[in-house]
């Protein structure tokens, strides 16, 4: 993997005076795809938020290949163009098709033809398989095809980095694999990424590295199997139960998921 | 064979007249909903933003405006201030003052309304694409607000072209007033009244109807 295209080192974030991050550094290297979990209210939407500059840190500094972006006011609309983001809620522009959803970034803040970034639009519909609702109203389609064209309208920007935060959580079940499959393909594709998910399964199939967040602190970082497959603090342990259930034939003391050979 | 009485309004220049008191009608409606705008603009962006006493008053105003009746409003000024502080106000100027009294709070709700209707994540997920303050304004915030409040502000501008008509008691001669005067003229005409009292119906659909199509057509629309 190559060079560090994000290092946030050491930022803290109080709301009113309660701190949500307190003290976090982290290092993203090109290509990477590292999934952020923990418990909620931890301070993960805070942190990606930080990140691209919707909410301003307390303390620390952000660099982004080596520059710093933190604590700038002036032209941060710039830092953004760099950065795509993808929230929970789905955020498409309802008074336009999705076709100009896909058009505004690029033409309007990057200034590039509109003709060229069209054709490139179809082509990433395409592969996410939504050509064919390039003309069609945010409102008329399903949550997992909103996100799915959310992606794409980040992607477009040609981010040097993608900010996922939650993007499943408002979905119905059925839509999540949809749209969590596009980000695999995007990960394939070399896209570094930060994903904050719930979705165990898929944060062990699409990270390189996890975080484990709690009350605003990195508490633990590891590859996903050790992170899954043994945690070493007991909180990570205890946040990892909350994804199971027992069986109500089963008598025996709950035991965390793959956690047999601890 | 006597005359139907619909035949007076064709006679010399009554119908022009019936037009021109149209006329006064809706330049009254058309100052009052221009002007109601302008304020209302700055009275809705001092409900979202003033301090609390700031908003009070508005409240205050916007209560005061709701439950008091139009005709009260219009004595007040056109024959209290005229009295009270020697302001020899005229008739139509009197309407415009209480009318846009009246429409600066109901359209500056209806702008407070549109404004802070409008989810902050929408301004946010602009921001993430890199798009600057004015464009995220022009883009995004602005077409989502009016999208919100056309409906909303045409269907109050019916409101005020219909409501001008109690202007005739302060004594301006808008279509109604004009109306009368002709069934006066034409006494003897039994069914007179009935006529003029139709077509002067029928002046006020055509003016509002239209917008009032054009308000619903635009809420399915961008509903
Ligand atoms: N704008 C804000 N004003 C005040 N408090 C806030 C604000 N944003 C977040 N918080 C608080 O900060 C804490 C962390 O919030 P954050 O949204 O980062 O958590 P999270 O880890 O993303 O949780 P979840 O998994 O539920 O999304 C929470 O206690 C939240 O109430
Ligand atoms: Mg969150």
């Amino acid at each position: 993997m190559g060079e560090a295209i994000l290092r946030v080192r050491d930022i803290h974030k109080s709301f009113d005076g309660t701190g949500v991050l307190r003290g976090v550094s982290m290092e993203i290297r090109e290509g990477e795809v590292v999934v952020i979990v923990g418990p909620s209210g931890c301070g993960k939407s805070t942190l990606l938020r930080c990140i691209n500059g919707l909410e301003t840190i307390d303390r620390g500094e952000i660099f982004l290949r080596g520059e710093k972006i933190s604590g700038r006011r002036k032209d941060l609309h710039l830092v953004r163009q760099r950065i795509g983001m993808v929230f929970q809620s789905y955020d498409l522009f309802p008074h336009m098709k999705v076709m100009d959803n896909l058009l505004l970034g690029p033409t309007k803040a990057l200034g590039r033809p509109r003709a060229e970034v069209e054709k490139e639009a179809l082509e990433m519909l395409e592969r996410v398989g939504l050509r064919e609702k390039a003309c069609a109203l945010p409102r008329t389609l399903s949550g997992g095809q909103k996100q799915r064209v959310a992606l794409v309208r980040a992607m477009l920007m040609r981010p040097e980095i993608l900010l996922l935060d939650e993007i499943t959580a408002a979905l119905d079940p059925e839509m999540v694999s949809e749209v969590l499959n596009v980000v695999i393909d995007l990960a394939r594709g070399g896209m570094t990424m930060a994903i904050v998910t719930h979705e165990m399964r898929f944060a062990e199939a699409v990270a390189d590295r996890v975080l484990f967040l709690e009350e605003g602190v990195v508490l633990e970082e590891g590859t996903p199997e050790e992170f899954f497959h043994a945690p070493k603090t007991e909180r990570a342990r205890h946040f990892l139960q909350s994804f199971t259930y027992a069986s109500k034939r089963d008598k025996v003391e709950i035991q965390p998921k793959n956690n047999a050979g601890d | 064979m006597q005359d139907l009485g619909i035949g007076i309004l064709f006679k010399g220049v009554n119908f022009q007249r019936l037009l021109g008191g149209l006329w006064v009608t809706l330049r009254l409606a058309l100052i009052t909903i221009g002007l109601s705008c302008l304020f209302g603009l700055l009275f809705g962006m001092l409900m979202l933003s003033g301090k609390r006493i700031v908003k009070a008053f508005c409240r205050l105003w916007l209560e005061i405006v709701r439950f008091m009746p139009q005709l009260v409003l219009l004595y007040l000024v056109y024959f209290g201030f005229a009295r009270l502080f020697g302001w020899d106000l005229d008739g139509e100027t009197s309407a415009v003052i209480v009318f846009t009294f009246w429409g600066t709070a109901e359209m500056g709700d209806l702008i407070r309304g549109a404004l802070t209707s409008i989810p902050r994540h929408q301004t946010e997920s602009a921001a993430a694409l890199g798009l600057n303050k004015a464009r995220i304004y022009l883009h995004i915030l602005i077409p989502q607000t009016l999208r919100r409040l056309l409906p909303q502000a045409i269907n109050l501008s019916t409101r005020i072209i219909k409501t001008t008509a109690l202007v005739k008691m302060i004594n301006v001669t808008e279509v109604l007033k004009v109306g009368q005067q002709i069934i006066g003229q034409f006494y003897r005409q039994p069914d007179a009244a009935f006529w003029v009292y139709f077509v002067i119906f029928l002046l006020y659909f055509l003016v509002c109807w239209p917008f009032s199509l054009l308000a619903r057509h635009l809420e399915k629309r961008w509903a």
